[in-house]
């Protein structure tokens, strides 16, 4: 027997246990539909989960995107300043953040599908409990005995079956998003405390990669002002000279302190 | 018929259409009887597309239990076998 046969009756024997159970099938309608108010809850829960994780991997890849920019112009700064090392320094991180981004990247979309999914099987579920508690009542105003069984079952394995497609649905975004959950974890720690911690670092403090080019400069500042001593004309005063933070402080900030 | 694709909803196939939706499930049978895992992936894609393309899609609230149910477009032989090995994997 092919295995989507198996599949189907794998579904309807699920369906027609509940059934074989109960003494009075109405209570299987019961039953049943408190599962499906069950399930609904779980697959919005399951909607709700994605799209939080899916929005961390949107925070993540901006966050990396700054790294990114911020050793794109530090190598250009390096460039400037004479200092192949220290632009290939940037750039080889550069393309660690760049892996990073794209296995991200990947990782995301791979949830914004899951989430579409989600939403659309939460949708559909929906609507089918909502036709399953109208066939309930309906079912239950005109219960004979001898009709009983079959409409019963009728309903409970179409809804049967829809339930266990959404069960497994919102089991396998579960499953994913922990592993992304795990992941993006990790990013994070990166972020915080790693290799890449340096570059994004916006508020404390320079990178090692930044005092690196700071020095250079300063070297070079000495190195003018030497040469403008050698030469006999005055140095340059106080504050006109290269600034440490030169890369954020532009010159019109000097302007504005005079 | 009535048949499920795991993940993407019923459809209502024309009788008309069964003969060609038997052979392209053969054709998956086969692959997941001698393991051909590369083969599995690209006969199940036949048949899905082949479901999609001759089915009308069941409406949300028609409750209606199907003759065939097919795993999702990214199923591997491994969930397959899951599926199938383990009844509990099916909740509901």
């Amino acid at each position: 027997m092919s295995i989507s046969r198996r599949l189907a009756d794998l579904f309807r024997i699920k369906a027609n246990k509940a059934l074989d159970r109960a003494e009075d099938p109405r209570e299987v309608l019961d039953y049943s539909y408190e599962r499906q108010l069950e399930m609904l809850t779980k697959v919005r829960r399951g909607v709700a989960d994605v799209a939080t994780s899916r929005k961390r991997l949107d925070l993540q890849l901006a966050q990396l995107q700054q790294a990114a920019d911020r050793l794109q112009g530090q190598a250009a700064e390096a460039v400037d300043m004479g200092r192949d090392d220290l632009a290939r320094e940037a750039l080889t991180r550069r393309a660690a953040v760049a892996t990073q981004m794209g296995e991200i990247g990947a990782q995301r979309d791979a949830l914004t599908g899951e989430e579409a999914k989600l939403t659309t099987a939460a949708t559909r579920l929906q609507a089918r409990v909502e036709a399953f508690r109208t066939r309930k009542e309906t079912i239950k105003a005109t219960y004979t005995a001898a009709e009983a069984q079959s409409r019963v079952g009728e309903a409970v394995s179409g809804i049967s079956e829809e339930m266990g497609d959404v069960g497994m649905a919102v089991q396998r975004a579960e499953d994913r998003t922990a592993q992304m959950q795990a992941r993006a974890g990790a990013i994070d720690e990166l972020l915080t405390s790693g290799a890449l911690q340096d570059a994004t670092a916006t508020t404390a403090g320079r990178d090692d990669l930044q005092a690196a080019l700071d020095a250079a400069r300063g070297d070079q500042g000495v190195d003018r002002e030497l040469a403008a001593l050698k030469a006999g004309r005055s140095v340059p005063a106080v504050g006109s000279g290269p600034q440490p933070r030169a890369v954020e402080a532009g010159p019109s900030d000097e302007e504005a302190r005079r | 018929m009535i048949i499920r694709i795991l993940g993407e909803g019923q459809y209502r196939v024309p009788e008309s259409a069964l003969v060609e939706l038997n052979e392209l499930d053969a054709a998956v049978q086969t692959a997941v009887d001698t393991g051909d895992r590369a083969a599995f992936h690209d006969r199940l894609g036949d048949l899905l597309a082949a479901v999609r393309a001759r089915g009308t899609g069941v409406p949300d609230d028609e409750l209606t239990a199907s003759g065939l149910v097919l795993p999702a477009p990214d199923s591997d032989l491994a969930d397959v076998a899951a599926l199938l090995g383990d009844e509990g994997l099916i909740p509901g």
